[in-house]
């Protein structure tokens, strides 16, 4: 574990070194990310000065849920761009390659690359976060702040499994699967938003099928005091994060009989 | 003589057809990718349509439009989400630069500008036959996504439609000329494509900016790329304007195939300096 | 003990049949045909610690089935194979660990790296520890002559300093067995020299068991001592490539430059091809003595120059192939 560990930061330092290679462009394209998530923001604060709130969220709270899903969003994106590349890869046969090594291939895929530019994300994830924090006066405690934390990181773990799952279909089928975007960047659009505001079926898919009510909408009801009109146990506020986690586990596991699948058919 | 110049000229146009239809129908081959794409585009309205429904159900106070009208805005935003040159620039081009390839289409006996731009115009509506048509009906039959009310309505947003796409696609060219400046054509091409997704109306309509914003959007391009043909379709402008809306559609056209040829002068003159 | 065991392998795949058109893709969800390949039919050899193998065969042969599997890549059907006493597929990990992988087409190593830096980075997956790896580095870069390009970022290299460079990758872990696939595709004469010479000193110098497929035939000539060659998924010969060339045909080819541009005709030997001055034929040893048949030749004819030779690999595996259709 600890070796797997050694490994995954001498990967990840020499992907920070590759990238530097290209720091003109690594610049621009992270102030671009800034520019637009920071524009994109601006319009949900435009449509707040219009309705002044929605179902009873005013824009600070938005906010909060929109900083944390973004936080944890531009980790797991910069983290998990090896499962990105990997219908590519499977296509033309370099994934052969991971299989040749004595190691698991999903740590290899993992150490692929930590794509630095998606800093751009998390700069402006924070500030909008750090405003929200700073606007709704809200009454820190260390279980608060340790939420927090670990929010971001079972949100960063949730959508590397959504990313695992996406690229374990690619074991099936060759054509890379957009589609499995709408689960990814489309959850991050989703929870920028309280989930109650949506309809019911799809408030459930978020709930029950994709865990995405427990990355940022229940440890936020935690932490702003607020009631939950979904009527979920207030436990669940607390333990949101572990779920994600399990999710992440999951994810691996479905991962695994993937990898069995390409062993036995070579696609 | 001027016989000769005329048949030349139409042989010319003719080609540029030739290298439009081509494009079309390469990409028309990517039928998985657009299955794909309109599911996610599906997916993305819905969302959006499930936000504006909480707010209008939240306030009172009257909107810059109407409910009814600002879910068919957002659903014809999926349907043509394909005019927004969001994933920058033709592939293809890239490549040729890339490789330094891009020195034999020099020898063409052909306009570049407007061979690059016949393959921009089929770029920017090939891929939207197979996603626009499922939009209307999934989202007309299921999601309150309205028709024009009139005949006149219609006609006034096809007619700035079609220069939606001669603008959309003449932005899509700025792009893969500014490619021929690999560090700056990058930073340059990535701002203008991020300037047309912000402000085109794909993230909300426009008219919900605040009111200090609407004069810039006002003098931008990028409103007549979605915008202005969308509230052409509700009758939220009503269709006699296109005699307005029109000569700016235009001019704006004109200024952007000018200074795209301008640039591309600039950016041939360097190729050659550098040999390559 | 043998180094390598293989009985009866059996690899089928299943192909799906696409259909044209959008309605064919979209039945195609529901209903799928399927038409089923055997890639391997029932392979067994085995193979000796220090061997240094030619695997050869046409393309779609079963050649890179069989190398995948040998590698722990794929699960087989049916059928035993144990390399140094494990089953490949079923400890992968461990199995990997003891063997490098070559191929020609694709390079191991990082793109964006200096070559230093992937060595450094296969050294952890690897888990080699800290001073047999600088050992193994350095003799490495010793041999191969890598001092030079170390610092280099691979993308920068040519075909034939990368290659030096992804054996030297290969061999970190000092693996007793090593797959090269290809590994002198598309290098210039030097580089081809310089790969074929470094292998041939692994083997006998450090007893690596080499297994080799390739279509570049000189390659085997020059290196191996045994040839396997495969069709249609079974070996269809495995042994000295000299068994082999009897197998086939005992034919010697006798090249004449005469002086004239005249017909040969002689009742040993016949003429397969004429080009100028030259004239090619083959003749059997067995009926008639290679002397005899000079003589005879040079008596009725005024000949500027003559040799013998075997008949081209090319040819002694293209008709082997021609046999088993």
């Amino acid at each position: 574990m600890t070796n797997a560990l050694r490994l995954y930061m001498h990967y990840l330092g020499q992907s920070i070194r590759s990238q530097m290679q290209y720091r003109a462009s690594f610049i621009m394209l992270s102030f671009g990310q800034l520019l637009i998530t920071g524009i994109e923001f601006l319009a949900i604060a435009s449509l707040f000065a219009r309705f002044k709130h929605i179902q009873g969220w005013t824009l600070p709270e938005v906010a909060f849920l929109y900083g944390l899903i973004n936080i944890s969003f531009a980790f797991a994106d910069a983290a998990s761009r090896g499962f990105d590349m990997f219908g590519t890869m499977v296509k033309s046969g370099d994934f052969d390659r991971l299989l040749l090594r004595p190691r698991s291939t999903a740590l290899q895929l993992a150490g692929y690359e930590l794509t630095l530019r998606r800093i751009g994300r998390l700069i402006q994830g924070l500030i909008v976060f750090s405003w929200a924090s700073y606007t709704l006066d809200i009454a820190w405690s260390v279980p608060k702040i340790y939420l927090v934390f670990i929010a971001i990181f079972g949100g960063a773990c949730l959508f590397i499994g959504l990313m695992i799952i996406q690229a374990t279909i690619a074991f099936w089928t060759t054509e890379s699967l957009e589609l499995m975007n709408t689960m990814t960047y489309g959850g991050v659009e989703t929870a920028q938003y309280p989930l109650p505001i949506y309809r019911i079926w799809f408030r459930k898919f978020f709930t029950y099928i994709i865990p995405l009510a427990c990355v940022n909408y229940l440890p936020s009801l935690a932490i702003l005091e607020r009631g939950d009109p979904m009527g979920l146990p207030v436990i669940l506020q607390w333990v949101a994060p572990l779920i994600c986690i399990i999710f992440l586990i999951v994810a691996l596991q479905i991962w695994k009989i993937g990898v069995r699948h390409y062993r036995s058919t070579g696609s | 003589m001027p016989k000769i110049a005329n048949h030349t000229s139409s042989l010319a146009i003719k080609s540029y057809i030739a290298v439009f239809s081509a494009r079309f129908r390469t990409l028309l081959q990517y039928r998985a990718a657009a299955f794909a794409g309109f599911g996610t585009q599906f997916f993305w309205g819905l969302i959006r349509v499930m936000i504006f429904e909480a707010f209008y159900r939240s306030t009172t106070a009257p909107q810059p439009m109407t409910a009814d009208e600002v879910i068919t805005y957002i659903w014809l935003g999926q349907a043509f989400l394909v005019l927004i040159p969001y994933q920058g620039a033709d592939p293809d081009i890239r490549a040729m630069v890339r490789s330094g390839n891009v020195v034999y289409e020099l020898v063409r006996p052909t306009n570049l500008y407007f061979f690059w731009y016949s393959r921009a115009i089929a770029q920017r509506t090939a891929p939207g036959v197979f996603r626009a048509l499922p939009m209307f009906i999934m989202a007309g039959l299921f999601f309150n996504m309205q028709m024009p009310p009139n005949i006149p309505t219609a006609c006034a947003w096809l007619v700035s439609m079609l220069f939606a796409v001669l603008i959309s696609a003449a932005i899509t060219n700025l792009l893969n000329i500014s490619l021929l400046w690999t560090i700056s054509g990058e930073g340059l091409g990535l701002l203008l494509s991020s300037l047309t997704w912000l402000f085109s109306g794909i993230i909300i309509p426009l008219l919900f900016f605040p009111d200090w914003a609407q004069a810039t959007l006002n003098i931008l391009p990028f409103r007549y790329i979605l915008d202005i043909p969308f509230r052409f379709y509700l009758g939220h402008i009503p269709p006699e304007e296109i005699w307005y809306h029109l000569p700016f559609q235009i001019t704006y056209l004109i200024a952007l195939i000018t200074a795209g040829h301008l640039i591309l002068t600039l950016g041939i003159r360097r190729l050659v300096a550098q040999g390559g | 003990m043998p180094h390598i065991i293989v009985e009866n392998l059996v690899k089928t795949f299943q192909i799906a049949q696409r259909q044209p058109g959008v309605w064919g893709a979209l039945r195609g969800v529901l209903h799928r045909n399927y038409r089923q390949i055997t890639a391997l039919d029932g392979i067994s050899f085995t193979i000796e610690s220090g061997e240094l193998i030619g695997y050869i065969g046409p393309n779609g042969a079963g050649k890179s089935t069989t190398v995948k599997v040998l590698s722990g890549i794929l699960v087989p059907d049916t059928g035993r194979c144990e390399i140094l006493g494990r089953v490949p597929w079923k400890e992968r990990i461990s199995h990997v660990a003891h063997i490098g992988v070559v191929f020609g087409q694709r390079t191991q190593l990082w793109w964006d790296l200096p070559v230093i830096e992937s060595f450094d980075l296969l050294r952890d997956i690897y888990r080699v520890d800290h001073h047999q790896y600088a050992q193994t580095r350095d003799e490495m870069i010793a041999i191969l002559d890598l001092e030079s390009l170390l610092d280099i970022p691979v993308r920068q290299l040519s075909l034939g300093q990368r290659m030096r460079c992804d054996l030297a990758a290969a061999l970190i872990h000092r693996p007793s067995i090593l797959f090269l696939d290809e590994p002198t595709i598309g290098l210039d004469i030097v580089s081809k020299l310089a790969v074929r010479d470094f292998i041939k000193r692994l083997n006998q110098e450090r007893d690596v068991t080499v297994i080799l497929t390739t279509h570049d035939l000189d390659d085997i000539e020059a290196l191996c001592t045994r040839v396997m060659v495969i069709g249609q998924g079974q070996i269809l010969s495995d042994g000295p490539l000299e068994n082999l060339r009897a197998r086939v045909t005992t034919e010697r080819r006798l090249i004449v430059d005469l002086e004239g541009t005249e017909d040969i005709t002689d009742p040993d030997a016949s003429v397969v091809l004429r080009d100028g001055h030259r004239v090619h034929l083959t003749f059997d040893p067995d009926r008639v003595a290679t002397a005899d048949l000079i003589a005879r030749i040079t008596a009725q004819h005024p000949v500027r120059d003559l040799f013998v030779e075997n008949t081209p690999i090319e040819e002694i595996i293209s008709r082997l192939y021609a046999e088993n259709r």
